[in-house]
């Protein structure tokens, strides 16, 4: 067993797992933050997404014993301190960017990654950003304009 | 003021739960539960000859393991048939763990319970199990060859043999129709496997009350009544001591309405033998091998026509591959068979299927439910038609629409509800005009000429559709006010992310003439409704939504009743805004529905301010009658139920433009149109969003999505990383039109929406590739490399 700390959504979390335990069922199972969903457990379909240090990774494809030390946000810690959802959150609410809603904390994780870093991106930018997420439900169609109607959001706000 | 919120894009009410990771799915819930996990079938076909059980009987927090021998009485038994059918002679299905042979890869046979999933997967893979191999069975025409069989009691592997005929209007027969036809034609059509691929998996959770002696278990499925119904009577216990909950659902696409699963009575037996909270997750390799696919058949067609195109017979013949065993029975083919014919009147029908076994996983509906293969069979047959005379694809469709002012019309089939096949309604000439507008049909020459001199190879197709949609028998609503004027809905059917909870309420609120926000919605908790049939055949608006909008009529008259009472006034003179029951033009008399409420309910004892209104020195009722009316009922609730004679026709045809890559074959959509008819929308925003899902699922279905058995029946792509599904940079910009043929049949004038979207794209697909490269396409998918060897074939 190795006792791990780890900074969640800003709060500093210890937890003592086995060396084999993924990031994705640390997060889940743990510390209890059931909003990171695994969808696959072999990194293909993104559901799992979580920002590592800022980064987005994959969760289910991550040892928690590795992630020691390190901030982690899920999609619990991107609501402002008030319960306001982020720009991100706010595009896919209005643009109905979601349905099942199951593969939706990862697209929110890799679009926030991806607005910091480009806030105002172009449509072709918008679609490679999120093809690494898998959506069975939408499409994608809503799903990209949600992306950009949050860059607007963002932008708007800044 | 209220606004009549039915018709609107309102946003959905789901979502902010969703987005702030405050979602409850199966495996969010029960976070101290023991964990299931099971061995499964590595062989397609086998005999079990030993279980050897001792290797992981060191494993630390090793619970239980169980094998078939364990199961109790009805436990032990062949899991239900579902759906019985008079052709389904030899139907088979599965024990919740295997006895003695194996017929899938992946087909339970050890259940283990332990502590965590880890250490309950470190204890299958100390379990040896000892099999004598047995020659499996794989693909259609392989069964029907072999002399191997799947069920040594079924002979041949079919399970299922059904012939339907609808003859001419001058009493031909279809073999007598197209050997008088000017034209004939004859091919073969292959469908591959694909499956619903949820990316939330299955998954059970239970609970045992030992002091109750009453179960709760909540499961990721399409209909928790049944659910409940077998597990009842699977596992002996009350009806009333059980509940079953679906929670937040992460998608089902159909997969999720075969039940009950092996697990979702595994898991409920072992909570209660244990004395101990249960839960079991499916992994994504669990769920390619032990949940169920779809779509695979071979198809035969013999059609005759004339020189307009018009068909005057058609004989389809298919061979549809129902895995190893037939817990859903025939429903896929059936569907297939009678909605092949679309939008279409043909002159003599014949349609003969058989249903064989193959040791491969079984088959149960995926979004469509057998529809896109009828119409791909049916479009594939129009285009060869127009092909052959030389004439436009679209007018050769047109030739043979349905007009108008023919409906109600009779198809002259049974449908998959047993009931004759008439569509209710549409409008198909303006469906298909306003699709060659969106698309650009009549000037898409010019495109293609114009790429052409660049060297690019552009196609365009199309595709036409039919789907009886919101079958019964039934759903019901139960709709109430409660004394704080909040409105509370439920119904029993189940929700994986339609947006139930938005439109149902703009439903209520439209007929109650309440805020949206003063309405919550239950959906799929046994606790709260206890009879539905479940979430399938695009069925949950039209079903629910019209259930939902009885009830609250009845609520509605409850309410203006005992206003006019309370007001002095006439019940027809009174009228619900924003919550408040008013008189018409004076806006003075009026009374909130929350007052009506506590009014509506007589009491002894006052429980706040509010409520000493009903209590019995304040002359509520008067003292010549009796508080409650004979025939009425305390409280102001309703509920109601809606049947219906018949399924309602929704319809639809979509368009695509295609370029396929002169060297590599790729095949890149440029463009993908829509025209969809579900009858009156409750909420555009929504049922543009399911058009979207349905096509992405139809995209991968055209172009990327099978399951690639071997010759074993090993399922070699069992991940997704070989299993491709689209993502973004696969689906093209999908424009949409829409157009409103009311339903006759329902309160509401609605019909479904959930499948339509995925229905006809393998089949506008395949009309665009060959289109752009000018020899039949007779398969779906179709793959770069499987273009390529085309080509040569063709010596294009």
């Amino acid at each position: 067993m190795h006792s791990i700390t780890l900074v969640v959504n800003g709060v500093v979390r210890e937890a003592t797992v086995p060396a084999r335990t993924l990031l994705s069922d640390c997060l889940r199972h743990h510390l209890g933050l059931t909003g990171t969903h695994v969808g696959c457990e072999h990194g293909v379909c993104g559901c799992c997404t979580v920002l590592l240090d800022g980064e987005p990774v994959r969760s289910c494809l991550t040892l928690a014993v590795t992630a020691d030390g390190h901030e982690i946000t899920t999609v619990e810690g991107l609501a402002g301190p008030d319960g306001e959802m982020s720009p991100v959150q706010r595009g896919f609410n209005e643009c109905h960017g979601l349905q099942c809603g199951f593969c939706t904390p990862g697209f929110l994780c890799t679009a926030t990654a991806l607005l910091r870093d480009n806030p105002d991106p172009t449509d072709e930018e918008i679609v490679e950003g999120v093809a690494g997420n898998l959506c069975r439900c939408t499409g994608y169609q809503n799903i990209l304009k949600a992306v950009r109607r949050a860059g607007e959001l963002i932008r708007e706000e800044a | 003021m209220t606004t009549k919120l039915f018709g609107e894009p309102v946003q959905r009410r789901e979502d902010p739960r969703l987005l702030t990771g405050q979602g409850r799915y199966l495996d969010d819930l029960g976070q101290t539960a023991l964990a299931a996990a099971f061995v499964r079938s590595p062989h397609a076909h086998a005999r079990i000859k030993d279980i050897d059980v001792s290797g992981a009987l060191a494993v630390e927090g090793l619970v239980a393991i169980y094998t078939w021998e364990d199961l109790p009485g009805r436990a032990g038994q062949p899991l239900p048939l579902l759906i019985p059918h008079p052709a389904l002679t030899h139907g088979r299905t599965a024990y919740p763990l295997a006895k003695d042979i194996v017929r899938h890869v992946g087909e339970p046979v050890v259940m283990v319970v332990a502590r965590d999933r880890y250490l309950a997967e470190d204890a299958c893979a100390l379990i040896t199990v000892e099999y004598e191999f047995l020659k499996p069975v794989v693909g259609v025409e392989e069964a029907l060859r072999s002399g191997t069989l799947v069920h040594e009691d079924v002979p041949g592997n079919v399970g299922a043999h059904l012939v339907q005929e609808v003859p001419s209007a001058d009493g031909r027969g279809a073999a007598e129709a197209i050997e008088a036809a000017p034209h004939t034609l004859s091919f073969r059509l292959d469908i591959e496997r694909s499956a619903s691929m949820p990316l939330e998996g299955r998954g059970v959770y239970a609970r045992w009350d030992a002091d109750d002696r009453s179960l709760r278990v909540y499961t990721s499925t399409q209909s928790s009544t049944s659910v409940r119904m077998a597990v009842a009577a699977t596992l002996g216990i009350p009806l009333p001591k059980v509940e079953v909950i679906a929670p937040d659902v992460g998608g089902g696409f159909g997969v999720k309405i075969m039940h009950p699963w092996p697990e979702e009575i595994l898991v409920p037996w072992a909570a209660i033998t244990l004395g101990r909270e249960v839960k079991w997750a499916e992994d994504r390799r669990e769920h390619f091998i032990a949940s169920a696919h779809e779509r695979a058949q071979v198809q035969h067609v013999n059609v005759g026509f004339d020189d307009q195109g018009r068909i005057l017979g058609l004989d389809v013949t298919i061979l549809h591959d129902h895995g190893a065993y037939t817990p859903y029975g025939i429903i896929v083919p059936i569907i297939t068979s009678t909605q092949l014919l679309g939008p279409y009147r043909v002159g003599a029908y014949r349609v003969e299927f058989s249903s064989i076994y193959t040791n491969t996983v079984i088959v149960t509906p995926y979004r469509g439910a057998g529809r896109p293969q009828g119409v791909f069979c049916m479009e594939r047959t129009m285009d060869r038609i127009a092909r052959h005379l030389g004439l436009d694809r679209a007018d050769v469709r047109a030739a043979n629409f349905i007009q108008p002012d023919q409906f109600p019309y009779d198809q002259g089939l049974i449908f998959q509800d047993g009931r004759p096949l008439i569509y209710d309604s549409g409008d198909y000439p303006e469906t298909l005009r306003m699709l060659k507008e969106l698309i650009g049909w009549d000037s898409f020459p010019e495109r293609r000429a114009e790429a052409a001199r660049q060297g690019r190879r552009l196609g365009i197709g199309l595709g036409c559709y039919v789907e009886g949609t919101g079958v019964g028998p039934y759903e019901g609503g139960h709709v109430q006010v409660t004394s704080d004027g909040r409105v509370h809905v439920s119904t029993g059917l189940t929700s994986q992310g339609q947006g139930h909870e938005t439109v149902f309420a703009q439903i209520a609120a439209t007929e109650l003439g309440v805020p949206l926000e003063r309405v919550s919605v239950v959906t799929g908790d046994t606790r709260r409704f206890g009879y539905a049939v479940g979430t399938f055949a695009s069925r949950a608006a039209v079903m629910s939504g019209n259930a939902i909008a009885l009830a609250c009529r009845k609520v509605k008259e409850k309410a203006l009743r005992i206003a006019a009472d309370a007001l002095e006034a006439d019940p027809r003179d009174l009228s619900i805004t924003d919550g408040v029951i008013h008189v018409t033009g004076d806006s003075r008399a009026a009374i909130p529905l929350a007052t009506v409420a506590v009014l509506s309910n007589p009491l002894r004892y006052a429980f706040d301010e509010e409520s000493r209104r009903a209590t019995q020195f304040a002359g509520a009722t008067p003292p010549d009658r009796p508080p409650v009316a004979e025939g009425d009922e305390p409280g102001l609730e309703g509920r109601d139920y809606y049947s219906p004679i018949r399924a309602t026709f929704a319809s639809g045809m979509h368009a695509a433009i295609v370029e396929t890559d002169p060297d590599t074959a790729e095949v890149k959509i440029l463009r993908y149109a829509v025209v969809h008819d579900c009858g009156k929308m409750i909420n555009p925003l929504i049922v543009e969003g399911q058009i979207h899902g349905g096509v992405a699922q139809g995209v991968g279905g055209a172009l990327y999505e099978r399951m690639v058995y071997d010759e074993h029946g090993q399922l070699l792509n069992a991940s997704f990383m070989d299993f491709l599904m689209p993502y973004a940079t696969e689906v093209p910009h999908i424009e949409t039109a829409h157009l409103e043929t009311p339903s006759p049949l329902n309160p509401l004038g609605i019909k479904g929406a959930g499948e339509a979207g995925v229905i006809p794209v393998s089949a506008v697909i395949a009309s665009a590739i060959e289109d752009a490269e000018g020899f039949p396409i007779d398969r779906m998918p179709l793959s770069p490399s499987e273009l390529f060897d085309l080509r040569a074939d063709h010596g294009a």
